[in-house]
């Protein structure tokens, strides 16, 4: 069960030093190990979900309300994590919410890379009064607070996952256009890059082939952390009640139901807040893996 | 230095003008307001009338411009909740918002610097391990979760320590252990590269110098060189503690501004949540200003203005 497993990714990085120079290529691995082994096993409960869950995820039945974990007195077999107020099965919800989660990490994180490549590429590359612009709306963006501005928007556009995805990718791009932005300056002023000009490259074919590969590897490391922010910020509005309609599954609209009954079944909130502690975990775990 | 001020103040301007706009505009986006402020079987009569005096039926840009005056005025409109006005609604709860952002910054930062710099020092070990797993634990963790487990372990099996509300200092504990736990895992992090950094500079040019006082003052070296990243980010964490505190008030009914947003919202009060991001966006952009001024004293490089993009 993907609960236990959170014992061991701590034990492990315990026992392995990260230290210097020659040796430094045996932690990196185990961070990436850990961390892509727990994206990994997240995906493959998010797919198996989509076809199978050991109860439908939202079937109700009130005679089985707030049945407690196999370990405790009272489990019926059949519900291992025990159900929540209205009956349903918490291991499937927890294997449903997977879905919303992983979805909108993903989703978001594609959309505010998206914009946020544009116009750090854009700016970075063409300059002047472009990139002026440009950053002066990163700038404006930086100095709002992101989780309000998203609760704010989504207050007044309503729920949904789709909403919930561009909110956040909207709130996000800045992440990625300073680090494109910096990093197009960077390369375009390198001799290959005049080279190519020289010859009479245009400036699409210039962006594509000399600048974009090697501005991949920083945004690729802030996506993974921008992908674990997103799936908390998802859980963190969801929770609040403005993000995804309860009618959907998601690990924060679990823990917003948990709260509400957590004097008599202490269960309902801890497995959502711990799926989503794991999972963000090993994405961070990756990421760092990553930006070795 | 002072065109660098000006420059600076002219945007922090600029940004809140956007709020403004933005939240003026906010209030469109969720459809027609008037359907926010009245009954479901109203007649259109009475529609029409709210809609007149309210303002409703002038053009927008005629809208934000009477909004604009009357907030320049300190007049954000009145809550349909409360029946009060807005914005004092928001100023009352925004000290007990300031309380939990600075207590946990000062909590925050009493543990992440200790053990940023024995995870810097000890790098490669056993304490450094730890306070690093501790750290990403800190940052990958819902910290509305950890709040309602820490209700559920002091405040329910424990009883050491009130589950909500506010009063007394007690009630401010699980709060501020809640909201820090993002930003104590984030300066770890940044305590230990920080100080890490610096110190593989400073024990090259320590070892080839004899005597105790040279080590102490490589190590004063160390920490005021570490120190000029370390203080931007708790800034501008600062900010995002703010905004972030949302959640944490609801699960704790602390009364700040957060919680007072989120009943807003539930209650379809448009001023009142206008009010709320206003005002909040104004005090971080004035954090935010404060914290690149106190970055230009620290850091001579800032003040040509260039950008480190």
């Amino acid at each position: 069960m993907s609960v236990e497993a959170t014992q061991q990714p701590a034990s492990r990085a315990a026992s392995s030093p990260p230290a210097r120079s020659s040796r430094r290529r045996r932690p990196l691995n185990r961070q990436l190990l850990f961390g892509g082994a727990v994206v990994v096993l997240t995906v493959l409960v998010a797919g198996l979900s989509l076809v199978w869950t050991p109860r439908p995820p939202n079937e109700q039945d009130l005679a089985r309300s707030l049945l407690p974990p196999f370990w405790m007195d009272g489990a019926r077999p059949g519900f291992p994590l025990g159900t929540d107020l209205n009956g349903r099965d918490l291991l499937s919800r927890i294997m449903a919410g997977a879905q919303a989660s992983l979805f909108v990490g993903v989703a978001s994180v594609l959309v505010g890379g998206a914009i946020g490549l544009t116009l750090g590429l854009v700016a970075g590359y063409f300059g002047g009064w472009v990139e002026a612009l440009v950053m002066r709306l990163v700038d404006i963006q930086l100095s709002l607070p992101g989780v309000l501005l998203a609760i704010a928007i989504l207050a007044a556009t309503g729920k949904g996952l789709l909403n919930v995805v561009l909110v956040l990718g909207f709130v996000s791009w800045v992440q990625y256009a300073r680090i494109v932005r910096g990093s197009t300056l960077a390369v375009r002023s390198r001799e290959y890059v005049e080279g190519a000009r020289a010859l009479g490259a245009s400036h699409a074919r210039i962006l594509r082939r000399h600048i974009l590969p090697n501005i991949l590897p920083p945004i690729l490391v802030v996506a993974t952390i921008n992908v674990s922010s997103n799936i908390l910020a998802e859980a963190a509005l969801s929770y609040l009640g403005v993000g995804v309609p309860l009618s959907t599954v998601t690990w924060g609209g679990m823990l917003n139901e948990g709260k509400q009954v957590f004097e008599l079944a202490w269960w309902n909130a801890v497995w959502p807040g711990l799926s989503i502690l794991l999972v963000v975990f090993g994405i961070n775990l990756l990421g760092d893996g990553l930006s070795e | 230095m002072a065109r660098y001020l000006i420059e600076r103040l002219w945007q922090s301007v600029l940004v809140i003008f956007a709020v403004s706009i933005l939240s003026f505009v906010l209030i469109f986006l969720s459809g027609d307001p008037v359907a926010a402020l009245v009954p479901l079987n109203a007649r259109q009569e009475d529609i029409d009338n709210i809609r007149r005096a309210y303002n409703l039926d002038q053009p927008v840009v005629v809208q934000y411009l009477l909004f604009l005056s009357r907030a320049l005025t300190g007049d954000l409109g009145e809550s349909f909740r409360f029946k009060s006005d807005a914005l004092s609604l928001v100023l009352g709860r925004l000290p007990n918002t300031i309380l939990l952002a600075c207590s946990s910054m000062l909590l925050s930062m009493a543990i992440s610097v200790p053990l940023g710099i024995l995870a810097a020092s000890r790098k490669g070990r056993l304490p450094d391990a730890l306070s690093s797993t501790v750290a990403l634990l800190g940052i990958s963790m819902p910290s509305f979760w950890l709040g309602v487990i820490l209700i559920l372990v002091f405040a329910g099996t424990l009883r050491w320590l009130p589950a909500s509300g506010s009063g007394t200092w007690r009630h401010l504990i699980l709060p501020t252990i809640t909201v820090s736990a993002f930003a104590t895992g984030l300066l770890i992090r940044l305590v230990r590269r920080s100080v890490a950094d610096t110190m593989g500079q400073m024990f090259v040019t320590t070892a080839r110098s004899k005597g105790l006082t040279e080590r102490a003052i490589a190590w004063t070296h160390v920490l005021r060189n570490s120190a000029i990243p370390v203080v931007t980010v708790m800034g501008l964490q600062f900010g995002a503690l703010l905004g972030g505190s949302v959640v944490v008030e609801t699960v704790f009914a602390w009364p700040g501004v957060g919680w007072l947003m989120i009943q807003a919202i539930e209650a379809r009060d448009l001023p009142v949540i206008r009010a709320a991001v206003l005002i909040l966006a104004v005090f971080i952009v004035a954090i935010n200003l404060v914290v690149d001024l106190l970055y230009t004293l620290l850091d001579p490089r800032i003040r040509l203005g260039a950008s480190p993009g």
